[in-house]
């Protein structure tokens, strides 16, 4: 169903809604898999990203992104500096993903104290976004809702005891999705939250012995 | 949220309101919020745009590219033309001021898009800026082009990769004349015309810009789409119809839409941004940008 507050918005630092707005979004998402502000980033972008992303300030609202600055934030004009400044080690490189690859997608490889992440995303237009892969497991975020990720060893009952824990905090899970690579092999699952889940539900979950890691990645969309 | 404009319409001429007012509840009942919340998100736009148009129009703005900007303020002070001292100079100037701020990424609001974003504040701010209208009735007015923009969304596209530029400015134009139109006291079904008549001037607009940067010639459409807006409104308030019914002119956008060619949309593969100049000044311009 269309909004009218969609309509009239977002407000946002110009000059495109997919090719800023979005790769900021993007880049807000990928911070959120090594917990915070990556201290190197390999940014590889694909098709039309790679075309005219320059004059669109991509370059620069992505890396904004990763250090936390919002769409609607002017410090995304001068970005790279802070970058550089704030000691965010960011590498650009053109690339050519598969032919199925949406045209404003970009691979960032990113990484903090210990922590390394893989993320693909695309910018669908109009700000909204879609990753389609975390560490090389297929998914589908779309940062319009609070999301946990995490990787489990493949248990028994693995989604009832997550399902549970998040009730008991009073979670109302809109979508759950379980993806492997194989069977017995670890689980990835995206599980979207119409409310804020707080850190104590993320350390729970980490505690589970058969819970890999697992991080909350922060509602991005409008 | 209402998927024909024919049914807001008669709803808001069924209830003695506006097509502002059937908006607001609209929204209110589909999203669960109270129309004072609505109205305080709308509020913030506002002022967005405020400050958008107020950026622009200084004149020291300019895209990374260099392509555009600094145009806004030949208008506000260079020599007069055939519109001197009139609202719609002013509106023309308004319109460039918020895509030169919009290119030189500063911020706007995107709507209905960021290249279409300066055609409804240049047309709402121009107007209200001359007859001294309150905030509280571009408030209104926003809600009513949100319902535009909002039908336009389901029945045809607001991407330019989708339908062209018709889809962005034109859009924005159609979403401009009949939030305007019922703001200077035209009814309900005046609205409906003035959309209907807007529109039917930007059919087939297609999106060709420089070097696929939101710039040239996105930041010229914006200033004559809010000029075809303006006619639109001025039609309809003087009590001309459009035979065509208005849902119908904005699926016959969508239809022209899907079926333009891809060169048209978005691509900067045909129209002006394949022209011998066209392609050179893309070609320089974003050398110069890599160089930084």
């Amino acid at each position: 169903m269309v909004s009218l507050l969609d309509i009239i918005g977002p407000v946002m630092v110009g000059p495109s809604s997919s090719h800023t707005a979005g790769a900021c979004r993007l880049g807000l998402l990928a911070r959120c898999l090594v917990g915070g502000t990556p201290e190197t980033a390999r940014i590889e972008l694909h098709g039309s990203f790679a075309r005219t992303g320059e004059g669109h300030g991509t370059d620069k609202a992505i890396v904004g992104g990763l250090m936390g600055f919002r769409p609607d934030d002017e410090r995304l004009r001068t970005a790279l500096g802070i970058a550089e400044r704030e000691g965010l080690d960011y590498r650009f490189e053109k690339t050519t993903l598969d032919d199925a690859a949406h045209p404003n997608t970009t691979r960032m490889t990113i990484s903090r104290a210990d922590r390394e992440a893989v993320m693909v995303g695309s910018s669908l237009g109009a700000g909204r976004i879609l990753v389609t892969e975390i560490d090389g497991y297929p998914v589908e975020v779309t940062g319009s809702f609070h999301t946990i990720v995490l990787v489990a060893e493949d248990v028994r009952g693995s989604v009832a005891r997550i399902a549970t824990l998040l009730a008991e905090h009073e979670l109302n899970i809109a979508t759950l999705r379980l993806t492997r690579k194989q069977r017995g092999g670890d689980a990835f699952m995206v599980i979207e939250l119409d409310e804020a889940p707080g850190e104590g539900v993320r350390d729970q979950i980490r505690n589970l012995p058969w819970v890999r890691w697992a991080f909350r990645l922060d509602k991005v969309g409008a | 949220m209402y998927k024909a404009l024919a049914d807001a319409i008669r709803d808001a001429e069924a209830r003695g309101t506006t097509l502002s007012s059937v908006a607001l509840t609209a929204e209110s009942e589909d999203q669960g919020r109270t129309i004072e919340d609505i109205r305080e998100v709308l509020g913030r736009a506002l002022a967005v745009m405020r400050q958008a148009v107020d950026q622009g129009m200084v004149g020291d703005l300019h895209s990374s590219s260099g392509l555009v900007g600094g145009d806004a303020a030949k208008l506000r002070t260079g020599p007069d033309g055939p519109l001197a001292n009139t609202l719609f100079r002013d509106v023309l100037a308004r319109a460039l001021a918020v895509q030169e701020v919009n290119a030189a990424m500063g911020v706007i609001v995107a709507a209905p898009t960021a290249g279409g974003a300066g055609v409804l504040p240049a047309v709402l701010t121009g107007l209200a800026a001359a007859r001294g209208l309150p905030d509280a009735a571009l408030v209104d007015a926003l809600a009513a082009a949100g319902l535009i923009g909002a039908v336009i969304a389901e029945r045809a596209s607001l991407s330019g990769a989708e339908g062209g530029c018709q889809a962005e400015t034109g859009a924005g134009a159609g979403m401009a004349a009949g939030a305007a139109t019922e703001m200077l006291g035209g009814t309900p079904t005046q609205a409906g015309h003035a959309i209907a008549l807007t529109m039917q001037g930007m059919l087939g607009l297609v999106c060709d810009p420089l070097g696929g940067l939101v710039e040239l010639p996105c930041v010229f459409r914006n200033a004559t789409g809010a000029a075809i807006a303006l006619a639109g409104i001025e039609m309809a308030l003087a009590g001309i119809t459009f035979a065509i019914p208005v849902d119908e002119v904005i699926d016959t956008m969508g239809e022209i839409g899907r079926s333009m060619d891809v060169r048209y949309r978005e691509t900067a593969g045909g129209g002006l941004a394949a022209t011998p100049t066209g392609r050179r000044l893309a070609k320089e311009r974003l050398v110069q940008i890599k160089r930084g």
